[in-house]
């Protein structure tokens, strides 16, 4: 696709104003985030009182004193002690450190396995990355329980080795992780970019893949931490663990098996597992907001146009189909908010194309969104006036809008083979709208999708219909969706960039298909585009904007003749349609016809 | 085709081929034999709709896309078949301005950054390196303070000049440019254009210029062949294919792209139905 | 779509037999010496060798599980070292009792993430912020460590529920729901917190989407878009999060079963690892890779009806 020419797409979540993105350094970001420190001290406290077990406690861990057995807290022992009267204060600070040392053991394992193959495999691509893959699919198939069991048949009852296999078992996680995203960089132009500019294998790696692969390791590395120590526990639960040292899991399996006598055993140990597993998994959460940007902005509910409002026009009155006056559309911003259209007004009368031109950023697909009712959750449109055939739009319930669009009101979006449901066949998306607003029977709405198909220029309607969108092309697409626009018989058609993602010579047909349609049915129609081509194609009327708002309105002859605005002179004198054609080379050719065709 | 040592790029019958998925499946022809050349200085500009070969074309000189048959010589030297070691070494002769400014500058490095590698890589030291982009940056017209700063703190066609910075970094004598301003705003896209222009007086740099778009291509070229579905079906000086194409594909082209004066478009929307009449008999 | 079916049961049968060969090899050449666990800490070192040429244990390892493999391919898995029973007898007799928690336990996560992760979705607020915390609960309580506390609550306390044993479905149903209860609960409540993460993420993934802002341009109603259209397309990454969840859930009911002592696959599996029980321990290996098998399938059956690239090239 290179046709796909601005990044202006109004009311994708990409630019939809508000998402602003966060910035300084990594580490500063993540001791911005108060639910990140707070585990971070957690974590540390958890470490620290394990390193410092023999100092904070003179029991034993294991030393069993048959006489304290559960013994209450206070006294000797500050927490208690267990059914055979080992302190339970020793046995949770001991029992980190096997914790810690479990997980610190399964998440380097996985990490050196995992990372390495993920960088080789993504990166070189071919038959390395072809066993490697293989091998990991391998491993994820197999159960984890059951290679761990198998593991512990075979080794026998060793802690430290089971986390060692477990580590064998998370890699293929990393290594899918990192191949991931090692692909996705390699697909960057910025990679093309840098092998372009003479950088070696190593140094690319280094430099422009390696800082995007960290991220959500580390992300993914505090997770499989957590799940080290869980999992760690249920072996020692299970008394798979190795023989005689005290931990998590062994504290549960005495208390499981007093649990009718002194079930508050579980209290010491079960609460240790859960605050250090909850505080990994919180900072890992944290830090995929710090480090990997996924900061979408509070959703509000769906933006309508605010509360009515008396108007200062009456409303209706000669044939005009659509009336907007004093337009805003607002996005919530971190100070604030943003004002995106600012007092836009425009009218549409029956029979008419409209043309609704800026740059990006001018708020154009913003406004026509803002009058389909379709801004995305965040989005707020007021206006003080905003009626569709004498009809107030504005505060329209849910249903009574609903009646309107796709009926009266329909759209024609600018990327063709996104605005249709994958999952569906075509034919399906078109008798949908059509039962529902005509209230024809579906071998009806049938017959009437197959005409449109054949009206909108596609060759094989009956192939068509029964296709998937991915079976079709995009310019196809293109007219498969002016056919669901128009099966209705819509009075306003607003056609959003229609043409952008389209090869000029199907621009042109699909140009002819809307110019048709439009005369047809004396449809109203505002068409959002940035080519001045195009509107001299096909408009009546231009509605040139800046920066969300109206600069200049004009009748396309007067405004090509005489724009009186100096912005859209400044427009005008940017189209190249008209530029002089560069001379030739000036020094002499070295052979006549050098530049000649092979075929 | 002759070799003409005076040509910075020559293209002979040049191929492209890639595997596609499944055994039986024969591999995809994106090139059926290109030709083509370009001297020092000038801007041949590449036309075509999406699908027609052009990029792969672009790719193919960069050492990007596998060449099944065919040559690639730059200054006289075959470069289509170069080891990794040898196709580094060149990249102080050949560079790449491409069409998204947003996906090719590492968002993660500060302008100063992406300039000065290709430098460091090349054995530039790090003072001297610091020096040659502020002279760049001066040349596409970016301010000073631009090295310290992000790419996402840049509009498009600011960092559409960072990526032409870093393509002339290395004082080239080539440079592809694919698609370098389609995705610029109108007015963004005219100063580009003629920062292109006023580069290639001043340093005498040669384009490889690809585009979909026949206004574009014909301010910027001295020269223009149309691609289609992996051919050159036309191509002459800029002002004789642009303004009076021989081949129907090209004229087609010419005739769907849309013109801003209501008047001469719906001349030439006549003129497109009636060849397109004409075509259907 | 045949050979699609074809190939993937083929791939299923080649990684059965690379895992059960590993297994196999990992057992007897590290393996804890099942010889002399079995004749006891008494037995003379004669009654030891006798004891391991009586298993086969002196030949080398290929030739024993040559052996092994030639009685599986026929369904004969053996008799246990210990206590002598067919595996394959008893691995029937107790796999209904580990699939009934396990296969209750996914359906529980399944409509309750499905409900849970549409609803935080579409409403945000404060459903979105109870799956949030759920998430953190289902991650950070171990499953047996929710099963403990069930079963003290519940059953020791309260005494509502049984705390142990399992009612054949057969004989009572009451009885078999009530038995089933606790485990079900405990295994479900870490499967909801990922998988309800999972269908949040992915329904506003997909309400994202160009094609369902051209739906409601259409006209047609909120609750069409969300039920056929967003749904739809939401379902295939949940899916994959629910089979990877009931492998784990395969997993987490080795340790439930301990905690609800109820006789299922994962508590034998747990006393032959200890003993060292090579022919039950290949018959669990044998069990577990068949189901992880039969679940891939079926999801990808699922994938081939919800995504028609798959289906239709």
């Amino acid at each position: 696709m290179t046709h796909s020419a601005t990044r202006d797409t109004p009311g994708t979540p990409d630019s939809a104003p508000g998402t602003t993105r966060r910035r300084g350094h990594p580490l500063g970001r993540l001791l911005r985030h108060p639910m990140a420190v707070v585990c971070l001290v957690l974590l540390a406290l958890i470490v620290a009182a394990s390193v410092c077990a023999p100092l904070l406690t003179s029991a034993g861990p294991t030393r069993a004193t048959l006489a304290d057995a559960f013994a209450p807290p206070g006294g000797g022992h500050p927490l208690g002690a267990d059914s055979v009267g080992r302190d339970v204060l020793a046995r949770l600070l001991y029992g980190g450190r096997v914790s810690l040392l479990g997980g610190f053991i399964a998440v380097a394992v996985a990490l050196l396995i995992g990372v390495p193959t993920g960088l080789l495999a993504g990166y070189y691509r071919g038959r390395s990355d072809a066993v490697i893959s293989w091998l990991a699919s391998l491993v994820m198939a197999a159960p984890a329980i059951m290679v761990l069991l198998v593991s512990i048949a075979a080794i026998g009852p060793d802690t430290n080795a089971t986390m060692a296999v477990l580590g064998i078992i998370l890699a293929p996680g990393v290594f899918r992780l990192v191949r991931a995203s090692v692909t996705s960089v390699r697909e960057e132009l910025y990679v093309d970019a840098a092998r372009v500019s003479g950088l070696g294998d190593t140094r690319i790696v280094r430099r422009h893949i390696l800082p995007v692969v960290q991220a959500p390791t580390i992300v993914q590395s505090a997770q499989m931490f957590g799940v080290a120590v869980v999992i760690q526990a249920g072996i020692e639960f299970l008394g798979l663990g190795s023989a005689g040292q005290a931990s998590w899991g062994a504290m549960l399996n005495d208390a499981f098996a007093n649990l009718y006598t002194k079930p508050s055993l579980l209290v010491a140990p079960g609460l240790a597992i859960v605050i250090t597993v909850a505080a990994l998994g919180l900072l890992a959460n944290a830090l995929r907001d710090a480090l990997l940007e996924t900061g979408a902005p509070a959703a509000r509910r769906p933006g309508r146009p605010g509360a009515a409002r008396p108007s200062a026009l009456p409303a209706g009155g000669d044939d005009s189909l659509l009336a907007v006056e004093n337009l805003r559309v607002t996005y919530p911003a971190r100070d604030g908010e943003r004002t995106v259209v600012d007092g836009v007004s425009l009218t549409v009368r029956r029979g008419e194309v409209v043309g609704l031109v800026g740059e990006s950023g001018s708020g154009k697909g913003q406004t026509a969104f803002a009058i389909l009712g379709l801004l995305p959750p965040e989005g707020r449109s007021e206006a003080d006036r905003l009626s569709f055939d004498g009809r107030d739009l504005r505060g329209l319930g849910r249903k009574e809008r609903n009646a309107l669009r796709g009926c009266r009101v329909a759209y024609v979006p600018q990327e063709p083979m996104s605005n249709l449901d994958p999952a569906f066949r075509i034919g399906t998306q078109l008798i949908d709208p059509m039962r529902r607003h005509l209230k024809v029977t579906a071998r009806e709405a049938r017959e009437k999708a197959l005409g449109l198909l054949e009206r909108v220029g596609i060759a094989e309607p009956e192939r068509v219909y029964h296709a998937y969108p991915h079976q079709i092309s995009g310019g196809m697409a293109q007219r498969v969706l002016i056919a669901g626009a128009v099966s209705c018989d819509p009075d306003l058609l607003i056609a959003d960039e229609p043409t952008t993602a389209l090869d000029v010579t199907v621009q042109a047909d699909v140009l002819d298909l809307l110019r048709e349609f439009q005369q047809e049915r004396r449809m109203g129609l505002i068409l959002v585009t940035h080519n001045f081509g195009v509107v001299a194609d096909i408009c009546d009327r231009v509605v040139v904007m800046r920066t969300g708002q109206v600069v200049e309105t004009a009748p396309a002859g007067r405004l090509f003749a005489e724009p009186r605005h100096e912005y859209t002179r400044m427009l005008l004198d940017s189209t190249l349609e008209d530029a002089p054609p560069r001379a030739p080379l000036r020094q002499a050719p070295a052979t006549g016809t050098s530049l000649q065709e092979k075929v | 085709m002759n070799t003409t040592p005076a040509n910075v790029l020559e293209v002979d019958g040049l191929v492209v081929a890639y595997a596609v998925k499944g055994r039986r499946a024969q591999p995809f022809r994106a090139l059926h034999g290109v030709s083509l050349d370009i001297r020092p200085g000038e801007t041949v500009g590449l036309v075509g709709e999406s699908g027609s070969g052009k990029t792969t074309l672009g790719r193919a000189v960069l050492g990007l896309a596998p060449v099944a048959e065919g040559e690639i010589r730059y200054a006289g030297r075959v470069i289509s078949r170069l080891s990794a070691r040898e196709r580094r070494a060149l990249s102080a002769e050949i560079q790449v301005v491409f069409q998204d400014p947003y996906t090719s500058l590492n968002p993660a490095m500060t302008v100063g950054d992406i300039l000065t590698e290709p430098l460091l890589v090349s054995g530039t030291a790090r003072a001297s390196a610091e020096e040659r982009v502020r002279g760049l940056l001066d040349q596409v017209r970016l301010p000073a303070d631009a090295a310290h700063r992000l790419p996402r703190e840049f509009s498009g066609g600011q960092r559409q000049r960072v990526a032409i910075a870093r393509a002339l970094c290395r004082e080239p004598r080539l440079i592809v440019c694919d698609e370098p301003v389609s995705a610029l705003d109108l007015s963004t896209q005219a100063r580009v254009l003629e920062l292109f222009v006023e580069i290639q007086e001043r340093t005498g740099v040669a384009y490889l210029f690809i585009t979909h778009d026949l206004s574009v291509v014909r301010c910027v070229s001295h020269r223009v062949a149309v691609m289609h579905r992996g051919r050159i079906v036309e191509s002459g000086e800029a002002t004789a294919v642009t303004g009076d194409p021989r081949d129907p594909y090209t004229r087609r082209l010419m005739l769907a792209a849309p013109v801003p004066d209501p008047e001469r478009q719906r001349e030439r929307r006549e003129r497109r139905r009636s060849l397109k009449a004409a075509a259907a008999e | 779509m045949l050979t699609f079916l074809v190939r993937r049961v083929a791939a299923g049968l080649v990684l059965l037999y690379v895992l059960a060969t590993t297994a196999f090899a990992m057992m007897s050449l590290t393996g804890t010496d099942a010889a002399r666990n079995i004749a006891g800490t008494m037995a003379t070192p004669e009654q030891i060798t006798a004891k391991r040429h009586e298993l086969g244990l002196d030949r080398p390892w290929i030739s024993q599980y040559g052996q092994w493999l030639a009685h599986a391919v026929r369904g004969d898995f053996g008799t246990s070292w210990f206590g002598g029973d067919s595996v394959s007898e008893s691995l029937v007799l107790k796999a209904p009792v580990s699939l009934s928690i396990v296969v209750s336990g996914l359906l529980l996560a399944t409509v309750l993430s499905a409900v849970l992760g549409v609803a935080a979705a579409v409403r945000r607020g404060w459903v979105d912020r109870v799956v949030q915390a759920t998430a953190i609960v289902g991650y950070a309580v171990p499953s047996f460590l929710m099963a403990l506390m069930l079963s003290a609550t519940f059953a020791v306390q309260l005494g509502w529920l049984p705390a142990t044993g399992y009612v054949p479905l057969a004989s009572s149903p009451s009885g078999w729901l009530r038995s089933i209860t606790l485990p079900a609960v405990s295994l479900a409540i870490g499967a909801i917190a990922a998988t309800a993460q999972q269908v949040r993420g992915s329904v506003i993934d997909v309400l994202r989407q160009d094609f369902v802002r051209t739906l409601r341009s259409r006209g047609l109603s909120e609750r069409r878009v969300l039920f056929r259209h967003v749904l739809r397309n939401a379902a295939p990454p949940a899916l994959t999060v629910l089979s990877l969840q009931f492998i784990s859930l395969v997993g987490g009911a080795v340790v439930i079963e301990k905690v609800f002592g109820l006789p299922g696959v994962g508590s034998a599996a747990v006393t032959a690892t200890v003993n060292g029980d090579t022919p039950l321990v290949m018959g669990v290996v044998v069990y577990l890779v068949l189901i992880v098998v039969a679940v891939n399938l079926l999801v990808d059956l699922a994938y081939g009806w919800l995504n028609p690239k798959v289906r239709v090239r």
